[in-house]
């Protein structure tokens, strides 16, 4: 709806509306006015040149030029030096939107053809839709249940390749509340195409009556206890104190974790995937392979949850969690006070 | 220029009684030849035909985009469409079209040789391109392959349900006659140069084809491998790309790319080529910065074996990969600058004619530079996350593959028309079909930087309302690019059956290839000629009789 109304017959740029559009916007249009400088400098010697040495007699032989050493260090030069700005320029852009901050808001992302399935760390879970406060850092952490897909929203300027068997991550900052564009930008099958969305940017008081007026059930974490502790059954080995003969979780994420070979690692997301899907790879120092693979039984999804819980085991991610799984129901009773204004809004985004 | 009759070199007879192609009529003469220049005649109809089915995909691919709804073509369609427009165009048009035709035809011609080094090696590359053509029809035929140019894996080894593994087989096969092509090239370059045509007299055009051989023969095998590895995967199920079964996807991307990178520069280096002979010759004047082209050539050959990783910033490699591939591909520019600075510089102080062959190198020019100022932004890492998989993309490369790569094919077409063919085209329709092409490719591509920007992806076959206007102008400029690719078939074909006679040399150009008849004698010349003038020595000194050509020009063109 925002965009519909900025748009000018014929649009030329697109709204910005994240914290990374205004610096990607600025080395836009450094290139362009460093090619606009080229492309008329050249065009115009061109043109000056055919024009006045046109052929004045047939098969005339003007004298020989044969080159020159300064002026072809000059133009190797220079186009150096301006090559280096543009790259420079183009890695404190891209460092800063591959850097993670620490205390973003997380939300899981998990790709399937052809649709995003979208989780909260409060709970809400939504289909080719994503809800997110404004002003707030929000991380994805984002994974496919078949083949490649891209997460790409142009009025963020940014997106990320979803790859099936591992995560990628990726993180904004809205600035400006509105309704946005989210394609798959990595060709997918049939209906790659119709593999969109929107992004919701509100206000943070928006936002909360949202979640709560949307509180589904568990959070992840919740839901990863869940699994761990009754469905998949791994509370039988990994809890009961002393003497359990599956390795200790409680407090691991993050840190060093030595194994039977000698070598060791730092536990994160990709390595509980890998301890989850398929445990006989690396074993834990003091322990048996006697745990399971899990493989084939446990979609993407309860994988997310079940990371989840394993690192709100580990303090600080839980916590992060579990304060906003209680935030949102305090949310509601305002929520309710005021439900006509924020409700018709994202009702009206539809 | 065209219609001087007079040339002093003793050794031409104006009519030889033989040329290579009265030589022989029979449908066996050709498929059996070993005659470079019949090889490179039989790669030109089947490149032709090729092109115009690629077209054809286009013409759908525009069409279908004219509205925002997938409409005309639904969208499994759609996607085999843009699969095998990208398929046919490269491996069939791009990546053969200037070595194997005008290399094939010229560099012999050029270095003053009777033929290549291994003729037979050379029919046999044409068999193969031909098998590898006909493996690719014959899956467009059973119902076509729609996982994009590209086969990323894991949609391509898992999910695709269409006919990957022949349209795969296609590309191995065709791979194998690039090979040999480049083999047989560098050799040719290296032994048979005649007497006194030492490296530095060597055209340029000789130069970049070296550089292209040498790509050609250490890159290729890494795609031959690479769709190996697809194939394992594929057919018997050994995991290597989808993690599924224990593969990684990554990986092959980066296997693809570590060939097709450098075959962005098979696809242009020989284009540049062209385009150093076409400057020249309508300048009279020889190349400003001769060394530095020749090298420049071997640089881009060299450097664009490492720069694989700038097509997989969003793929989720590392940072450090990201800023190392970043850094290179700026570094990767500045060779194809330093061309078109000295490109534009031989035009100073020369005496410029605007035939068709220019106006296609002139156009070249302005378009290349678009193609490569915006590859600055492609390689800058921070902005490309925005634009990669967009329309930015798409118009990027296909102003420098069709901007680039495709005029100036057609310009060293219309250059070398009267050696290849012994005829005169019609200059009047040459220049109206180039301006057409240039306006309608602008007026097609242009507006694609825009979409980019705006963020509409590309492989889409429908798109949100707000990006239609600009699509619309794209389909406009593409009707009118098409009327201008196709006119050159039609007044080409004519000129080849009516057109006026030709002159052994019409351009009064020094080359080798210049001082035999039009068409040349299947020996090539009749006496081996012996180089004694320098590369690109307009004047008296290599003994053209300039004076004499004057006098017989009728009416001085333009
Ligand atoms: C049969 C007992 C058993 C079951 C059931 C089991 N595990 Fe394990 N698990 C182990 C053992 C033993 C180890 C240590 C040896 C190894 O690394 O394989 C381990 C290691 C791990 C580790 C790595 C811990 C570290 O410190 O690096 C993780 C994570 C883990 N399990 C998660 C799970 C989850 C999640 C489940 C349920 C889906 C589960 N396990 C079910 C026995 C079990
Ligand atoms: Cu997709
Ligand atoms: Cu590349």
């Amino acid at each position: 709806m925002m965009i519909m109304q900025q748009n000018t017959w014929i649009p030329l740029f697109p709204e910005q509306a994240s914290t990374f559009a205004g610096d990607v916007d600025l080395l836009y249009f450094y290139l362009i006015a460093i090619s606009a400088f080229f492309t008329i400098g050249i065009v115009a010697a061109i043109f000056f040149f055919v024009v006045k040495y046109r052929e004045r007699e047939a098969f005339a032989t003007p004298k020989e030029i044969h080159g020159s050493i300064a002026l072809e260090t000059l133009w190797s030069i220079i186009p150096f030096i301006i090559s280096m700005t543009v790259f420079l320029g183009g890695a404190i852009v891209y460092y800063n939107q591959y850097r993670v901050p620490d205390e973003a808001m997380d939300v899981y992302v998990v790709g399937k053809q052809w649709m995003w399935k979208i989780q909260h760390a409060t709970g809400q879970r939504e289909i080719n839709e994503l809800h997110v406060p404004v002003g707030r850092k929000v991380k994805l952490t984002m994974t496919t249940e078949d083949v490649l897909h891209d997460f790409f929203i142009p009025a963020f300027r940014t997106k990320m390749d979803v790859v099936p068997g591992r995560y990628t991550t990726m993180w904004f900052e809205a600035t400006k509340p509105g309704k946005y564009h989210l394609f798959c930008a990595e060709y997918c099958g049939l209906n790659h195409s119709g593999m969109g969305g929107w992004v919701y940017v509100m206000e943070q008081r928006d936002f909360d009556n949202w979640l709560a007026g949307n509180v589904s059930g568990q959070t992840p974490v919740e839901a990863g206890r869940d699994l761990f502790e009754n469905k998949l059954g791994c509370a039988s080995c990994h809890q009961g104190g002393k003497d359990q003969r599956g390795a200790v979780l409680e407090g691991i994420f993050g840190k060093e974790v030595k194994f039977t070979n000698g070598q060791s690692a730092i536990v994160d997301d990709a390595y509980l995937r890998e301890s989850i899907l398929n445990p006989g790879a690396k074993i834990v120092e003091g322990y048996q392979p006697i745990m399971p693979t899990f493989k084939g039984q446990v979609t993407e999804e309860q994988l997310v949850q079940l990371i989840a819980y394993i690192k709100s085991l580990s303090g600080d991610a839980g916590t992060t969690s579990q304060t906003a799984a209680t935030a949102a129901p305090k949310a509601s009773p305002e929520a309710a006070a005021n439900s006509n204004m924020p409700s018709s809004e994202t009702k009206g985004g539809n | 220029m065209q219609n001087v009759d007079a040339i002093n070199l003793e050794n031409i007879k104006e009519e030889a009684p033989v040329n290579y192609l009265t030589n022989g009529f029979t449908l066996r003469s050709w498929l059996l030849t070993k005659d470079h220049k019949r090889i490179a005649i039989m790669y030109l109809l089947s490149i032709s035909v090729f092109f115009m089915l690629g077209g054809l995909y286009a013409s759908a691919i525009r069409l279908e985009l004219l509205t925002p709804a997938s409409d005309l073509l639904e969208s499994g369609t759609y996607n085999k469409v843009f699969t095998q427009h990208g398929v046919i165009m490269v491996f069939l048009f791009l990546i053969p079209a200037i070595p194997a035709v005008l290399g094939n035809f010229l560099i012999p011609l050029m270095i003053g040789a009777k033929d290549l080094a291994f003729p037979r090696i050379n029919l046999l590359s044409l068999y193969i391109y031909w098998i590898a053509g006909a493996l690719i029809v014959f899956a467009l035929l059973q119902g076509g392959v729609d996982t994009g140019w590209t086969f990323y894996t894991p949609y391509s080894t898992t999910f695709s349900n269409s006919y990957v593994m022949l349209v795969g087989l296609g590309v191995f096969v065709n791979g194998f006659s690039s090979i040999l092509t480049g083999l047989n090239f560098i050799v040719t370059i290296h032994t048979m140069r005649a007497p006194g045509m030492t490296w530095f007299r060597l055209p340029l055009f000789v130069w970049a084809q070296y550089a292209t051989s040498l790509v050609m023969i250490l890159g290729t095998p890494v795609i031959a491998i690479t769709v190996l590895l697809l194939a394992l995967e594929r057919l018997v199920g050994i995991g290597i790309f989808d993690p599924a079964i224990g593969g990684d996807p990554i990986l092959f991307q980066h296997l693809f790319w570590f060939y097709s990178h450098p075959a962005v520069y098979i696809m242009i280096l020989p284009g540049m080529g062209v385009i150093s002979e076409l400057i020249s010759n309508f300048s009279r004047k020889k190349i400003f910065g001769y060394e530095f082209i020749a090298f420049s050539s071997i640089a881009i050959a060299v450097f664009g074996f490492l720069v694989w990783g700038h097509h997989m910033f969003v793929s989720g490699q590392s940072i450090y990969a990201g800023l190392v591939f970043s850094f290179l591909t700026m570094v990767v520019a500045i060779p194809s600058a330093i061309k078109v600075f000295n490109w534009s510089a031989t035009l100073y102080k020369g005496s410029i004619s605007y035939d068709t062959p220019m106006l296609y190198g002139l156009f070249f020019l302005g378009l290349f530079m678009i193609g490569g100022l915006t590859g600055l932004f492609l390689g800058s890492v921070g902005l490309t996350v925005h634009l990669t998989d967009t329309y930015f993309i798409v118009a990027h490369f296909h102003y420098v593959m069709v901007g680039g790569q495709v005029l100036a094919y057609l310009g060293g077409i219309h250059y070398w028309w009267s050696k290849m063919t012994g005829k005169i085209y019609s200059e009047f329709w040459g220049k109206i079909s180039a301006m057409l092409v240039f306006v309608g490719f602008n007026l097609t591509f242009f507006p694609q930087f825009i979409l980019g920007y705006l963020g509409m992806p590309r492989r889409y076959a429908s798109y949100p309302p707000e990006f239609q206007v600009l699509n619309i102008f794209s389909t406009a400029g593409a009707s009118i690019l098409g009327i201008g690719l196709t006119l050159p078939v039609i007044y080409l074909t004519y000129s080849f059956f009516f057109g006026a006679k030709a002159s052994a040399n019409p351009w009064m150009h020094p080359g080798l290839e210049w001082r035999t008849s039009s068409p040349p004698p299947t020996e090539n010349f009749d006496v081996p000629p012996v180089v004694t003038w320098e590369a690109y020595e307009f004047g008296e000194e290599s003994g053209l009789d300039i004076e004499g050509a004057r006098k017989s020009v009728v009416a001085p063109t333009v």
